[in-house]
């Protein structure tokens, strides 16, 4: 290779109190597949936001074709010929796939083009996205919603494309289709940078990685040379035990179950649910597997009390029919809940982590209604300790905190009520391998001191790991649970594409 | 040049200092606008801040002005925390105006402390009704609580002319539409010996601090404090929104009802069409102004009570318009919600859009 595409010199990105990067140097050729890892708050973000034109370099150079130059703006990263495919789509849910493509080229651009709807179709055609530019984007899949977002950037010829975490949001048969596209797409001579926490794909997909700790550098390798396990060791710097594999137990108390639950979807674009039953026991990890969006946000809601529109017989604590029960007398009763919103949800993003501690202690914490200051004080700074929060301290406000580090402390929390029942959803979504197996090891422990643990997931090896009965949800419906220990990755993902439902029909025919 | 940047924490400093850089922005801005009526700024705000203060008389005159502010913006100040834009103190002061003046105007001189009671109770139920009525609305229908409260103050308004014109009138009162004059023993007490102010101020006070306490020391306020927050920790933290909801709609048209009761049964001792000179609006500036915190609003509504004032002796003082009021306060709510910003930004010198050159990198050393 002569000159690389993209190069950064020493960038460094400073926020205020905080060095996010740090004399970052990075080269990236055409064609070439690099992966970016590193830990949560390593500063991978930061880095493509740069490239990106989001956020602007506080020092150092970037490099575009071997010449210096400054992008003050995503449009002008585009102009270059960048793309990016954020983890949170930007696509309007009510307009069709052709409209939310047209809405986000230049008006330069669109002038040069004679046919955008020809264009789509072609480019779909020639990548195998399989994209209708009629079809309105609230009827596609989150994968097809994805390919939508990748299409967009190839409509601009792309020669770099930018991937954030891509693959947190789609099913083992869906995420072999995304590399298919992005193989080709490097062979083409278009680079690819990968931001991603699963390092099983890494291995399978990239040709170079380059691994951030702490803002910097860490370290560089070929993926296709190392196992999993040898790149975590370089992510998390140090001897944490990776993928450990925990006992798997079987109890037949059962504490909370669903009988034929089935709701209304809560807004337009939803799918509700469909004669749910599921059964919580005593000392045992239930794991629901699925891809975002068949109904876990409808059901997560309605077990947990948000939501009380379910008739009372549906959920059953023990003999107790609390389906109409709000979640303040579920908590009463020693539901504890970790939501897959963090912020916003599971803490007030203005309020310090102590009175976001406050949120689901307060019956402990205060006698006729006056809250108790000092004991506050001193557990909020136990759950920051124990959970090793990375903060300020405790008057820190919770929108403060990384991704990863609130949820050490929500889950750290949660887990502090001692609760007969844990819903948790998405435990270690975003989290980096050593908090990941903190937070593991807590369930676990946790499950061992008798407490019933529901956990809703779409990862897969996660739910294997930590999981004694599997089931899967699709489009409302959950599937029967089978022991993890009688069940293979390949069925679990047979079922989490709506196999189970034909399988169910053909058993009663 | 200067650019503004996301705070990663927002700034206790600052939103203690907020209302005070907007205090002194919007006096530069009124004496630009004193300059231009002829009036020197100097004497304005002589007139406007030092004189409301000056004497006896002047202070007593004050606390009539700041009580029913200060009465008005605790309720206020605890639904905004909450999320509920109640606009609607105005409508609910007349409403227990007009409920207290029914009472008081049948009551004689011989009347008992239950009658007196029984005079203030009307004005707080009336004006916790007049808040119930949209706050049902709101939780029946989904109705947006700032249109709902701002028509039922027209209604409310009505309600009160109506009554001056008809049924509360003085049948000797030559068809002025005015009540008769309150009998003493349904009029509050005095605070002093001289000076027509009375103990509302106190009771006030004292609710503003108990309201304090409720905010930030128990759970209660707690639970409020994070439904306004987020709406959706509420839900998951499992505190019911419906009760938080209506219990700061009641209390905030509790507070207001009481603040009109308080007026015709104190300086003004009759019911007259022009009960409030816009005291419901202006507590809406006075609690942002007292940060919504309920001791805040102490402070915030002698101020405004001075602005007042100031306007009542600008136009004996100065021949200056009432609308200078207006002018006023619409200046001082503009800076203090744009002061707000600076919470949550803070302003940075702005980078050079290229590299540093050579000769940059060199000064910094040389400073350094």
């Amino acid at each position: 290779m002569d000159t690389p595409l993209l190069e950064l010199w020493n960038v460094s990105k400073f926020f205020p109190g905080v060095v996010a990067n740090d004399k970052v140097n990075l080269k990236l050729n055409q064609g070439e597949i690099l992966a970016l890892l590193g830990e949560n708050g390593a500063g991978k973000s930061t880095l493509v936001k740069m490239i990106y034109g989001v956020n602007s370099p506080s020092e150092g150079a970037i490099l575009w074709n071997n010449h210096e130059v400054t992008i003050r703006s995503p449009n002008e990263a585009r102009a270059m010929g960048i793309g990016m495919v954020f983890q949170h789509f930007s696509v309007f849910e009510t307009l069709t796939v052709y409209e939310n493509i047209q809405l986000g080229l230049d008006k330069e651009f669109l002038d040069t083009v004679s046919d955008l709807r020809q264009i789509i179709i072609e480019k779909s055609e020639q990548y195998q996205l399989h994209v209708d530019p009629e079809r309105y984007v609230h009827s596609l899949s989150i994968g097809e919603r994805q390919r939508v977002e990748i299409l967009r950037c190839l409509i601009q010829d792309v020669k770099l494309l930018i991937l954030d975490e891509p693959t947190s949001v789609l099913a083992p048969q869906e995420i072999e289709g995304l590399f298919e596209v992005l193989r080709q797409l490097s062979n083409e001579g278009c680079a690819i940078l990968f931001i991603s926490h699963k390092l099983k794909e890494v291995t399978a997909l990239c040709h170079r990685a380059i691994i951030l700790r702490g803002g910097k550098v860490a370290g560089e390798c070929d993926p296709g040379k190392e196992t999993p396990n040898s790149i975590a060791r370089m992510m998390v710097g140090n001897e944490t035990q990776l993928s450990e594999t925990y006992p798997k137990v079987e109890t037949d108390q059962i504490l909370f179950q669903t009988n034929q639950l089935t709701l209304t979807p809560s807004h337009p674009f939803g799918c509700g649910l469909k004669s749910v039953n599921l059964q919580l026991r005593a000392g045992e990890i239930y794991g629901l597997a699925g891809v975002a969006g068949n109904g876990q946000e409808d059901l997560l809601a309605v077990l947990s009390g948000e939501d009380t529109r379910s008739s009372a017989d549906s959920i059953q604590w023990q003999s107790k029919n609390i389906g109409n029960w709000d979640a303040g007398k579920r908590r009463k009763l020693g539901l504890a809940y970790v939501p897959a919103n963090r912020l916003g949800q599971g803490a007030v993003p203005e309020m310090s982590l102590e009175e976001n501690t406050l949120l689901t202690h307060s019956n402990k914490l205060s006698t006729n209604s006056i809250i108790n200051f000092p004991k506050l004080k001193q557990l909020a700074k136990d759950l920051i300790n124990n959970n090793q929060v990375k903060c300020r301290n405790e008057e820190a406000q919770a929108k403060s905190l990384s991704g990863g580090n609130l949820q050490k402390f929500i889950m750290g929390r949660e887990v502090a009520q001692q609760p007969k029942v844990l819903i948790c959803a998405h435990p270690t979504w975003g989290v980096d391998i050593g908090a990941a197996s903190a937070i593991h090891r807590q369930l676990i422990e946790l499950r061992d001191a008798g407490t019933a643990i529901l956990v809703v997931s779409e990862d897969i090896d996660e739910l294997f790991i930590l999981c004694d009965r599997l089931a899967a949800i699709y489009e409302g419906r959950v599937s029967q649970d089978i022991k993890t220990a009688d069940t293979s990755i390949d069925q679990v993902g047979e079922w989490i594409a709506g196999g189970f439902i034909s399988q169910a029909e053909v058993a009663h025919a | 040049m200067l650019r503004a940047q996301p705070r990663l924490e927002s700034s206790k400093l600052m939103s203690w200092l907020s209302p005070f850089i907007a205090v002194a922005l919007t006096m530069i801005v009124s004496s630009l606008m004193f300059l231009w009526l002829d009036v020197d700024p100097l004497k304005a705000f002589q007139v406007f801040v030092i004189m409301p203060f000056s004497d006896s008389y002047n202070l007593g005159e004050l606390i009539i002005k700041s009580t029913p502010l200060m009465l008005c913006a605790i309720g206020l100040a605890l639904c905004y925390r909450a999320n509920m834009w109640n606009i609607g103190a105005e409508g609910q002061l007349l409403i227990g105006a007009v409920a207290s003046s029914a009472i008081a105007v049948s009551a004689t001189d011989d009347a008992g402390f239950g009658t007196y009671l029984l005079t203030i109770g009307a004005g707080v139920i009336a004006g916790a009704f007049w808040a119930a009525i949209p706050t049902w609305l709101n939780r029946r229908f989904h109705t947006n609580i700032i249109l709902t409260t701002i028509m039922l103050n027209y209604i409310g308004l009505y309600i009160l002319l109506w009554a001056v014109h008809g049924p509360l009138r003085d049948p000797s009162g030559f068809g002025f539409p005015e009540s008769a004059m309150f009998a003493d023993a349904v009029m509050m007490m005095p605070l002093l010996e001289s000076g027509r102010a009375t103990i509302s101020i106190v009771i006030a006070i004292v609710i503003a601090i108990a309201a304090g306490l409720m905010l930030f020391k128990t759970l209660p306020g707690f639970k409020l404090r994070v439904m306004g927050a987020e709406r959706s920790a509420a839900k998951y933290a499992g505190f019911s929104e419906n009760k938080i909801v209506w219990l700061v709609m009641l209390f905030a048209g509790a507070m207001a009802g009481f603040a009109g009761a308080s007026e015709v049964m104190g300086p003004i001792g009759q019911l007259v069409p022009s009960v409030s000179p816009g005291y419901g609006y202006a507590a809406i500036i006075v609690a942002y102004l007292g940060r919504l915190n309920p001791v805040g609003v102490i402070i915030a509504a002698l101020f405004m009570g001075a602005l007042y004032m100031g306007s009542d002796l600008a136009q004996i003082e100065l021949g200056l318009p009432t609308a200078v009021t207006g002018l006023f306060q619409g200046t001082l709510l503009f800076f203090l919600l744009a002061c707000d910003f600076l919470i949550y930004y803070r302003f940075v010198p702005k980078r050079p859009l290229r590299k540093p050159s050579s000769r940059s990198l060199i000064n910094e050393e040389g400073a350094a």
